[in-house]
Parts: structure tokens; sequence; C-alpha cells
């Protein structure tokens, strides 16, 4: 069921190949597919568990469907590399830089010591700066909530996930929250961009400013600078204790969400409950220079590898 | 003769539709029943328009309280210092939302109300009532978050222009009275299972120390199950699977924000009851913090939804050793919301605040 859905989506994209401002075609590209031989390069990592099985339905469907990208795959070796100081070779690192596109699997860290974590190895070393997940409540999946069209856009790169903590005396320990302009400013100017290139018309921050008044009060700043610049997108702020109380009881009302880290972690995963869960929400990274690295946000699940329940959206930038 | 009589009155109540019990009573020593003064707090928005609502719902049950009144603005530099002694006198304090204005920070009057009376626990009751439609059912959760430190501490500062810090600070003293009020609620109220959200995978020194406390105490009461989630996955189990939960406890910061959660998908912070206790005072509000304050139009109109204080004040009531009112007046309140006729438009329907607290009062035993 859900390769019909797939082949139905995929068809959709390409018919649609001009960007247009119609809210309902999510997945409109920046380049249209008018040439045949134009064929995009793309690096696919297809990860642990189920991800290989995934990886597989997906070139799949894009064969049938006759999509022009060409995959690059690379697999998480098992050795750490020393340029990397992780599992994934420099060469991957090399391979989503040179193609600006990629899509990625569900890897499991392995755990132990003297090796940085994947995801966070992939996050620093491409400047992945932005987070943006669409939740679209899917037509013919029934859940309590069917009206669900909105985007979250979340800091990837600090904020409460900086990891700067430290135990200050027996019994008490510190955690650091940083929020820098130059982040803040980054990804609010990709949030009004995203809103302006997909029509979206209204783009809310959302901040705990009443109480952290430095550290949000900075955030908000940054992103009232931009809204000035797209004066077409309505900006409003609200606090998140009434946001997450809003989209349990009307997520109609919410458009794009453009947080911080912390916020937007649970934002983003909360919004992708109103749909029906994390094996139906595409996400994307967005990084410096216009790198676009799509994931899937589910585990590895290696206790489910045999059964494949998944959704996939292009990578756009 | 005698026998009709004898059954007229039966057959009165039969016919009404009620049924006499007996609700639930304790001893009282001689002299409890003397009128205990409360502090009432009406505050800001709509606060006045709740609190009078539960003004005259405690008079018409001529319940043994009567309140002190203090005006507090949320404009105010400091809590007034008659205010706290009066809360230190009568341990017991009922408020209205608190308004905090944008760039309060943490001398915000909620906060400082806290931290003067050490009120390290808020609580707030997430269930379904019967009667109100929601998208969930099977909801019966309460939310026990630590209201003193975490990422509410305040220390903030800029490390160079367009840089700056915020300290998250999590101490084992802290984490642990939280636990304890956690298990011990658990305990008294006959509660199975007590659940501690963190996010401890990436925050690993500071929710690590909060979950550390957590075990320990769990470890005391081998009756009461315990389990651990990310925060993450909580407010997405929460949307979608809510009977799960039973009594969550949380740090300050994910405790906002899944007490607001779990309040919007039980009926809506109009409905919630909450309050904040410490280990000697009691502050009595409405339970979430979202809307608290209400909109200029809803205070112009006259539509505060006063559930969630009258539930509050019952809770009170409870807190107070007045069982008996506490039940009068919450079994009024629920028949209210369950017949559906006045409902402010929060709950979908057109009443106004007025209406709805004198339906409560009509339907008072």
């Amino acid at each position: 069921m859900a390769t019909h859905i797939l082949r139905r989506q995929v068809s959709r994209i390409l018919s649609h190949a001009s960007p247009n401002s119609n809210p309902t075609s999510y997945f409109s590209l920046a380049r249209p597919f008018s040439s045949a031989t134009d064929t995009i390069r793309a690096t696919l990592f297809p990860g642990d568990g189920i991800g290989p099985e995934i990886a597989e339905s997906v070139k799949q469907v894009f064969r049938t469907a006759e999509v022009p990208i060409e995959w690059e795959e690379h697999y998480v070796g098992d050795q750490v590399d020393p340029r990397t100081q992780s599992f994934l070779t420099w060469e991957s690192l090399e391979s989503v830089r040179k193609n600006r596109v990629g899509l990625k699997g569900p890897m499991a860290t392995p755990i132990g010591k003297g090796h940085r974590s994947l995801n966070l190895t992939l996050r620093k070393e491409l400047n992945l700066y932005a987070n943006v997940r669409p939740c679209y409540s899917l037509p013919g999946y029934k859940t309590r909530y069917d009206d669900v069209n909105l985007i979250t856009i979340r800091e990837n790169t600090e904020g409460e996930y900086s990891g700067l903590e430290h135990q200050v005396v027996r019994g008490v320990v510190e955690s650091l929250k940083i929020i820098t302009r130059q982040a803040s400013l980054r990804v609010a100017e990709y949030a009004f961009h995203y809103a302006k290139t997909h029509g979206r018309e209204r783009v809310s921050a959302i901040h705990k400013a009443n109480i952290m008044q430095k550290t949000d009060g900075l955030f908000l700043k940054c992103c009232r600078e931009v809204a000035e610049k797209y004066p077409e997108i309505t900006y409003e702020e609200v606090v998140i204790d009434n946001c997450c109380m809003m989209l349990v009881k009307n997520p109609a009302l919410f458009d794009v969400l453009v947080m911080p880290n912390l916020y937007g972690d649970i934002i983003s995963d909360l919004c992708a409950g109103l749909i029906g869960g994390l094996g139906l929400t595409p996400s994307c990274n967005i990084g410096e220079g216009g790198i676009a690295l799509a994931e899937a946000v589910h585990g590895s699940a290696p206790d489910i590898a045999g059964k494949v329940i998944w959704q996939i959206q292009l990578p756009y930038y | 003769m005698a026998t009709t009589r004898r059954s007229l009155p039966l057959l009165r109540t039969l016919v009404a539709g009620k049924t006499q019990t007996r609700p639930v009573t304790y001893m009282p020593r001689p002299g409890d029943g003397a009128p205990r003064p409360v502090t009432l707090i009406p505050g800001d928005g709509i606060g006045p328009l709740v609190t009078n609502a539960v003004e005259q719902v405690m008079e018409a049950m001529h319940a043994p309280v009567y309140f002190e009144k203090y005006d507090v603005h949320g404009d105010m530099k400091r809590v007034p210092q008659e205010v706290l002694d009066s809360i230190k006198k009568n341990k017991v304090c009922l408020k209205g939302g608190l308004r905090t204005p944008m760039g309060g920070g943490v001398s915000s009057l909620n906060m400082q109300l806290r931290k003067e009376l050490d009120l390290y626990a808020s609580l707030v009751n997430c269930c379904n009532l019967p009667g109100l439609p929601t998208r969930h059912e099977d909801v019966d959760i309460v939310v026990i978050r630590e209201n003193t430190e975490g990422e509410y501490s305040g220390l903030e500062h800029e490390v160079v222009p367009g840089v700056v810090e915020s300290l998250k600070v999590i101490t084992k003293f802290c984490s642990e009275r939280i636990a304890k009020y956690a298990f011990e609620y658990a305990y008294l109220n006959n509660r199975k299972k007590v659940t501690a959200v963190h996010k401890a995978n990436i925050m690993k020194l500071a929710d690590g120390l909060f979950l550390e406390s957590c075990r320990e105490v769990a470890t005391k009461y081998p009756s009461i199950k315990y389990n651990e989630i990310i925060v993450d996955n909580c407010c997405m189990q929460l949307v979608s699977k809510p009977e799960q939960f039973d009594v969550m406890v949380t740090p300050n910061l994910y405790g906002n924000l899944v007490a607001n959660t779990a309040a919007g998908i039980a009926g809506g912070t109009g409905v919630m009851p909450g309050g904040n206790v410490g280990a000697e005072y009691a502050v009595f509000e409405q339970g979430a913090s979202a809307g608290n304050v209400g909109k200029e139009k809803i205070v112009e109109q006259k539509t505060a939804n006063p559930v969630a204080l009258l539930l509050s004040s019952a809770m009170m009531l409870r807190h107070l050793q007045f069982p008996s009112f506490a039940d009068r007046l919450e079994s009024a309140v629920k028949r209210v919301i369950s017949e559906g006729q006045y409902r402010t438009k929060d709950l979908g329907g057109q009443s106004s605040t007025q209406e709805v607290v004198d339906a409560v009062i009509a339907k008072l035993d």
C-alpha cells in the first residue's frame, strides 16, 4: 500500500516539475526536470537495520517513475576513519559535498568511546544548520487529526544540545545553552526563504522569551530582523506552552514554525505524532552552500528488519 | 394509607432519578469546622473573573473558608511583602493568572512566589471530563514538574555581542525531593505508574542526575511501576496513545511542555486543575500555564472558563481537609459540563462565565 502512495506522489511531483505556489504540492523542485539527460547525482547512505531494504524500495520506486537520479551508495565502515574521527569515511563526506544532495537511511551509532556519533559527524562536517520536517495528514491514513499541514524548521547546531555540561560540585550539574546571532539569523533566513518559495503565508517563531529573556530574546530579535525583509509573509511569535496546547487542540492554526534546537526537537516529534508517527515523517537537513541531506527520522529498528514501512521525500533545495 | 405515605418519598426519588449516596466523610476533630482563612490573589486578565466565580460558589456552599483578597498585578516589581506574610500565615493561597511582561525573565511574579515560598512541585491533573468531547479518550495523567531550578534558573549572560549563554542547573537535592513527592503522590492517591521524562541521551550529566535520583526513590516504592521516556518520544506518545501514562515526573522545562500538551489533549487549559505545593505552603491555580491570563476579548465579553479554577479550589478544599465540600463542588461542576448546556467558548459553547457559575450553584446539593 505504501508503494502505491509513493508512486502517486512521485508522478505528481514530476508533473508539477516547475515550482508553483500550490501549497499542496509540497515537493516543488528548484530545477525543473526538463531535459531527460540531465541526471542528478545523489549520495545514498542505506544505513543499518531496515535501512538497506528501504533504500532498495526507494531505488525501485525512482526507477519505475523514471526519476533521473543516479545514486552513489556509501556504507558506514566498521573502522574509525582518523580523518573524520568516526565510522563515516572521508570519501562519503566528500561525495555529499560534491553532489550537494543526499539521502540517508537510519544509522545506529555503535556504543562505545573514541568516536563521534554518526549523526553528529554528518551535522558538524557538512554544517547542517536547519532541520526541516513537513508534517501533512496523509489522505487515506486516518489519525485523530486530519487537517495537519505545517512545516517545522529547527535550528540544528547549537542551543541546548551544545553538549557543554559539567559537574560543579558533587550533586550539582550545569548545562550550557548557547544561542548565537549568526546561527539564529541563518535559520530564520532559511525559514522565510522556504516560506516564500513554497507559497506559505505565515511563519511563527516559537520561544520562551518571557522566562529566558536573553537567549530566546536574541533568537526572536534575529527572526524579527529577517521578517522585516519579507513583508508579504505574516510573522508571529508564540510562547512554547501556548504552542503545544494549540497544536494538540487545533493544528490547522500553524503554517511554518521556526524554533531553536530543543523546542524544535520536541515540537517536530509532536507533529510527527499528530500525523501518525515517525515512520511517516519526511525530514531534510539543510547545510551551508545549499547542501541538502534528506533522512529517515526513525531508528534502524533491528527487530523489524524485514518489513518495509516508510515514506520518502525528494531532497530539495 | 400508611403504606402509600411511606412509599411516597421513595417514589419521588425514583422519579427524580437521583439515588441517595453518602459521600466519603472523615471524623473531624472538635473545632475543625471553624472557617479557615485563604489568601486570594485575583491577578490579571481573566483572573478577577474566575476568582470571583470561586468566591460566589464558596458562598453558595457555605464552605468554611473566607478569603483575604490582595491585589497583585504582573507589572509590579516584586510581590508585596504583605501578600507573602499573609500566605505564610494562612499556608494556603488561591490565585488567578499573573501576566508576565515580555522580557520579565525570572523576576516574573509567578516565579518569585514560587521561589520565596519554595513551592517546588507543580501539579497538573489532566483527565477527561465525562460528557466533554475530545479527540482522546481515557486520559488520566498527573504531571508533576520540578518548579525551582532547571532551565528556568535565570542565569543568562552575553559572552560577546551576539553570543548568549544560559545555564541549566540540576541539583541532586531538588531532583530527589521532586522524585520523592511524585512517588508519594502516587502512593497516597493509589496510582500505579510513575514515568520520568528526560533527555539524557543528549544531556547526559544534567538529565542523567535527574534520572539517578528518580531511580533511587523508585527502589523505595516497589509496588509502583517506574519507567523512563525521552521527552520527544513522550510528546509523540501523548498525542497518539495517552492512556499509557499515569503520573509523570519531569524537570522544569519539559514539565511545562508536557503539562500543556496533556492539558490540551484532555480538554484544554480551561478545565484542568492544578497547583504548586511546597513543604509548608500550597498555592492553587489553574493547572496548565498557557492561557491563564487570557486574551482581551475574553475579558471584555466575560466568557472566561471558570471550571479550571473551580476544580482547583475543590483540590484546595481537600487539602484543607473538607472532603465533602470538595466532593459537592466537583460533582456539581462535572454535572454542568456533562449536560453541556452551559459551556464557555473554549469548550464549544456560548455561555458567559456568570451563566456557568449560576448553573454550578444551581446544581449544588
